[in-house]
């Protein structure tokens, strides 16, 4: 519940600034609270009176220090360790030392046990294997299953999930069953009075907020793709291993795959959620042959090709590479915008990118103002120039 | 059959537009709308209804919610439900779920579940599995379409990491994702519009849903939002307007070289 107090209260306004869901009005010199109200507590930071107290539930009486450790929860794709596991490990082993605790890996698939050295070089200090044959394909059912129990088991202090397709539909299905608080999306991570600070953006990335989890354990969060740091391989290392048993009925699935559809995407090298470096293209390209262009300056930065959903509707390029707000939110490193010319629903998708470079005709087009570097001109001339000075330039570093 | 759609009104975030000097938003005019992702998912709905399955529109939110429960029906549902109750502010993604699965339990038989792909302002995209895990039926995320829907098995295609799937479903199940080709949702038109107010709406509160006041609103919320601020404004960039594209490319690569970003 949110009070106001109105013996303290001035109505000087700044709570009805500070509210990011415009839900304070002034009224006869009183903050009024209106239903819009999240109790987000945006206007309790502001109120230097301490007019404004929002009143919050006390801790559960569970004993939270039975739960050790920083978990990840590694994805593995085609045999191989996707990169987000390892950013998902450089950061629990930050929080796992300032908690003085243990960084540990959970993998869990088909065939998976020979991934162990890698996250053990990486740092990991247990690893958790759940192998089994019928774990070989994604299935919430059966993933969140074997999760669940063996959280329930192990009492890991914090569990972190790759914002991926399949993290982003089993940590919420894990959290739920186990009736744990969850954040997604997450675009930073500390620990801030022993609890975990969960930082991510919200309102189509306007606002961030930072989030705790304060009367459940594990603490659980999804983590975007390509913003945390890779753990660094540092020597042979020798984590403990510990081997679960898993037993499972695939008969008894709800949900079966009848077809795989792969789209090829070799022409668009590496998935655009875990590109360091993305050039992108929209309705400008012009036609799907342009891509080409595009195609040639990703390969000499060794990026992928991302589009704008004009050219994903278009035909020119399959949907897994498009960037924006209903297709992947991507932040790479560079991001290099070809004829795009930057609706807020692609905007929303990329403006955390560190560095944006944009090509565009239209000087006008609102690209420009979220680039750090943009050229006025016709991009099947700029990029081709570009991809050659690059290619030069990097040749002789 | 009955299908339930899950929507909630949202601020329009594309309106929302930041104050260059105090980095905050300007709320200021900016509507309040039926979460797009929401009506993509209401539209699959409609699509797949036959004449003698009903579709049921609920909605956690403040009174003035009825609006978006409004365009529901207008664009096809038929019947709405609002959650509504001081006791239900401040939820976060456990409790809202909560809340939508004791509506969806007192409503009682049910085939299909459909969320959005996720609401514009949160962005979390977890309501509609933590539904699923608390009503114990399967959830299809990232669905792209509903490609055939016979006797209790629903077939629909998928979205992956290089592609697509088609998953076969044991019903009742919940779905999230559909995002159709175009992203400018559509208006009903005028005559629907003034038909969805003789269409059944009712509000529910606290006492109609049962279970205990802990488990709702920012009681039975697990997580605790404590700060909210503006991210840091991106700093002004440098347009390069040359009249040849060698001049252009040469000054971006010495910028590049200079700032170190190659």
């Amino acid at each position: 519940m949110i009070t106001v107090d109105k013996e303290k209260c001035t109505g000087c306004g700044l709570c009805e600034k500070a509210c990011p869901f415009g839900a304070i009005k002034i009224m006869e010199k009183i903050a009024v609270i209106g239903d819009e109200c999240t109790l987000c507590g945006a206007c309790v930071d502001q109120c230097s009176l301490k007019a404004i107290s929002i009143q919050r539930k006390k801790l559960k009486d569970v004993d939270l220090s039975q739960y050790q450790d920083v978990w990840i929860v590694a994805e593995i794709k085609d045999d191989k360790v996707r990169n987000v596991s390892f950013e998902l490990l450089g950061k629990a082993i930050e929080l796992a030392d300032e908690l003085m605790q243990n960084p540990c890996v959970l993998l869990i698939g088909n065939n998976v046990k020979k991934f162990t050295q890698e996250f053990s070089n990486r740092g990991a200090k247990t690893i958790y294997i759940a192998e089994n044959e019928d774990l070989k394909e994604y299935h919430t059912e059966t993933y969140s299953s074997v999760i669940t129990g063996i959280i329930s088991k192990y009492k890991p202090n914090i569990v972190l999930y790759p914002a991926t397709i399949s993290g982003r539909d089993l940590a919420p299905r894990v959290a739920a069953t186990l009736e744990l608080g969850l954040t997604a999306d997450c675009t930073g991570l500390s620990i801030k009075e022993g609890l975990l600070l969960q930082t991510r953006p919200a309102f189509g990335g306007n606002i961030m907020a930072d989030i705790i989890c304060p009367i459940t354990r594990p603490q659980m969060a999804t983590v975007r793709p390509n913003v945390m740091e890779m753990a660094s391989i540092k020597d042979n290392g020798n984590a403990e291993i510990t081997e679960i048993p898993v037993n499972l009925d695939l008969q008894s699935l709800k949900v079966k795959t009848k077809e795989i559809i792969s789209v090829s995407s070799s022409e668009c090298g590496i998935p655009v959620c875990e590109a360091d470096i993305i050039v992108s293209g929209g309705r400008g390209v012009g036609c799907q042959e342009n891509f080409k262009i595009l195609e040639d300056l990703a390969n000499v930065l060794k990026g992928a090709v991302g589009a704008s959903r004009a050219a994903v509707d278009l035909g020119w390029i399959p949907k897994s590479q498009q960037v924006g707000q209903s297709g992947t939110t991507v932040s790479p490193r560079i991001y290099i915008a070809c004829g795009i010319s930057g609706t807020i629903q692609h905007l929303v998708g990329m403006k955390s990118s560190d560095i944006i470079i944009a090509i565009n005709k239209d000087p006008e087009a609102p690209i420009f103002s979220v680039a750090n570097y943009g050229i006025v001109g016709d991009l099947c001339e700029v990029v081709p120039l570009l991809t050659k000075a690059l290619k030069k330039k990097l040749s002789e570093n | 059959m009955r299908f339930i759609v899950c929507v909630k009104q949202v601020p329009d975030t594309t309106e929302v537009k930041i104050d260059p000097e105090t980095n905050t938003l300007i709320r200021e005019g900016v509507p309040s709308i039926l979460n797009p992702f929401d009506q993509f998912a209401l539209e699959e709905a409609i699509k797949i209804k036959q004449e003698n399955d009903e579709i049921v529109a609920i909605s956690m939110g403040p009174p003035q919610a009825k609006k978006a429960l409004l365009k529901c029906l207008a664009l096809g549902a038929d019947k709405a439900i609002l959650l509504s109750d001081k006791a239900f502010s401040g939820a976060d993604t456990w409790a809202t779920s909560y809340t939508l699965t004791q509506c969806i339990r007192k409503i009682g038989v049910f085939n299909i579940i459909f969320c959005g792909l996720q609401a514009i302002d949160g962005d979390t995209a977890q309501v509609g599995p933590e539904i699923a895990a608390q009503l114990g039926i399967p959830q299809i995320t990232y669905v792209e379409s509903i490609e055939k829907l016979e006797g209790k098995k629903l077939e629909a295609k998928v979205q992956t990491d290089d592609g697509y799937k088609i998953v076969e479903a044991k019903l009742p199940a919940l779905i999230t994702g559909i995002t159709p080709s175009s992203f400018e949702p559509t208006n009903p038109p005028m005559m629907n519009i003034m038909k969805a107010n003789k269409k059944p709406f009712s509000t529910w509160t606290i006492g109609d849903l049962g279970g205990s006041i802990d488990n709702y609103g920012l009681n039975g919320s697990l997580t605790e939002v404590i700060k909210v601020y503006s991210p840091p404004a991106r700093q002004q960039g440098v347009v390069i307007k040359e009249e040849k594209s060698e001049a252009a490319v040469q000054k971006l690569i010495e910028l590049l070289s200079k700032d170190k970003v190659i």
